[in-house]
């Protein structure tokens, strides 16, 4: 009896890790099945949403449940719950091991330290500024809006505790550098500064991934992701708006 | 121009690894996925071919090569695709659409929004078509293995 518990709890960990780092919905329900099935349970059921997974191990056992508050983007830690998964799968891993490599992986410190995340914020503003058509003479104020912006968003992340206010904040910030450097002299074209330097905030992915989840039936995550992505791109759109009228 | 653009998408993508956490010995082939789907999606928007097609091919390929590295280096297929679509995602027509909308110029906020939606539509129909033409390949295979 213990054994099937530690390995629905098992399973619910190793969902909620892949689902809070940014994995695909299918594969956060596939491996759960998956992990199941290499302990000789067939007939798990699991449904998996953005904000919580359920699980249930048989059909007529208890469901159980796990919240998702917060989801990020840390592939890395992606990579190594995927490993684990492998592991199981392939016998070489004992359920409580499993389990204590998880709980490691959960609350390991990201590889990058801040600054090298900042600082790739920033060249990754100014590059996009060239992908837009954007000259040269563009490049460095979009490095700086957008290298701003990105701290910015770090900072007030911890702060608030409602993540579209941040990104408000971060957008004005954005804006208020881009076009006091313009109107300074400094760059050719502010829209492209603009465009440029607000990529690092973009929900580019969480469009794209909405998308997807609705061709692939996950209806729910898909609209939740799709209701998201729309929230955060009105907070920027929002927040270069203000600074556009004021300038 | 085009020197230009391979750096810039290379490295966009890269820096798009590290904010994602990608882990360190996949950036390089992070930075590389971007380029190339970027390199196809400029090369047949300069051939004047309509933004949503060209974002479908290159995000098709992008797909293929992620899943060939995946492969290969026995990892989630997502840690080079989700740098590697970056470049193509329509940030800057989502924002452009927001922008409007706050200005109050709704039909041309609704058109661009559209847009963005097609874009981001054929991105995803790009990926998903490749992992369905992945499985495909894998069944048969599969069969193979059992006819045998």
């Amino acid at each position: 009896m213990e054994r099937t518990e530690d390995l629905i709890e098992l399973c619910l960990f190793m969902g909620k890790i892949m689902q809070q780092n940014g994995a695909e919905t299918y594969r956060v329900e596939d491996t759960m099945t998956r992990i199941a099935q290499s302990f000789g349970r067939y007939e798990s059921q699991s449904y998996v949403t953005p904000t919580g997974i359920m699980f249930t191990i048989s059909p007529g056992a208890h469901a159980k449940l796990v919240r998702v508050s917060a989801r990020e983007t840390n592939l890395e830690k992606v990579n190594l719950a995927n490993d684990v998964s492998r592991k199981i799968a392939s016998g070489d891993m004992s359920i409580h091991v499993a389990y204590k490599e998880l709980r490691k992986i959960q609350t390991s410190p990201t590889d990058y330290t801040m600054l090298m995340q900042i600082i790739s914020a920033t060249l990754a503003s100014g590059f996009f500024t060239i992908m837009f058509q954007g000259s040269w003479y563009d490049f460095l104020p979009a490095c700086v809006a957008g290298g701003l912006g990105f701290i910015a968003l770090i900072n007030f992340t911890r702060l608030f505790e409602i993540k579209f206010v941040a990104e408000f904040v971060a957008s004005l910030l954005i804006g208020f550098t881009a076009f006091s450097l313009f109107s300074l002299g400094i760059g050719k074209e502010v829209d492209k500064i603009v465009v440029g330097s607000i990529m690092p905030l973009v929900p580019g992915l969480l469009i794209t991934n909405a998308v997807r989840d609705l061709m692939a039936g996950h209806l729910i995550s898909g609209l939740a992701k799709g209701a998201e992505a729309f929230l955060t791109a009105f907070a920027i759109g929002a927040g270069i708006a203000v600074m556009f009228s004021l300038f | 121009m085009w020197i230009e653009y391979a750096i810039a998408s290379f490295f966009a993508s890269a820096a798009f690894g590290i904010i994602y956490q990608a882990p360190r010995n996949t950036l390089i082939k992070c930075g590389l996925v971007g380029m190339v789907g970027w390199m196809i999606y400029a090369f047949l928007v300069w051939k004047e071919v309509d933004s949503v097609p060209a974002t479908l091919t290159a995000s098709f390929v992008i797909a293929l090569v992620s899943q060939t590295l995946a492969r290969r280096s026995r990892t989630p297929m997502i840690i080079f695709s989700v740098p590697g679509i970056i470049p193509l995602v329509p940030g800057s027509l989502a924002y452009d659409a927001m922008r409007n909308f706050v200005l109050n110029d709704y039909s041309a906020a609704i058109s661009i929004a559209a847009k963005a939606f097609m874009i981001s539509g054929a991105i995803a129909f790009g990926l998903v078509f490749s992992e369905v033409l992945n499985q495909i390949m894998k069944k048969m295979r599969q069969t193979k293995a059992q006819v045998r």
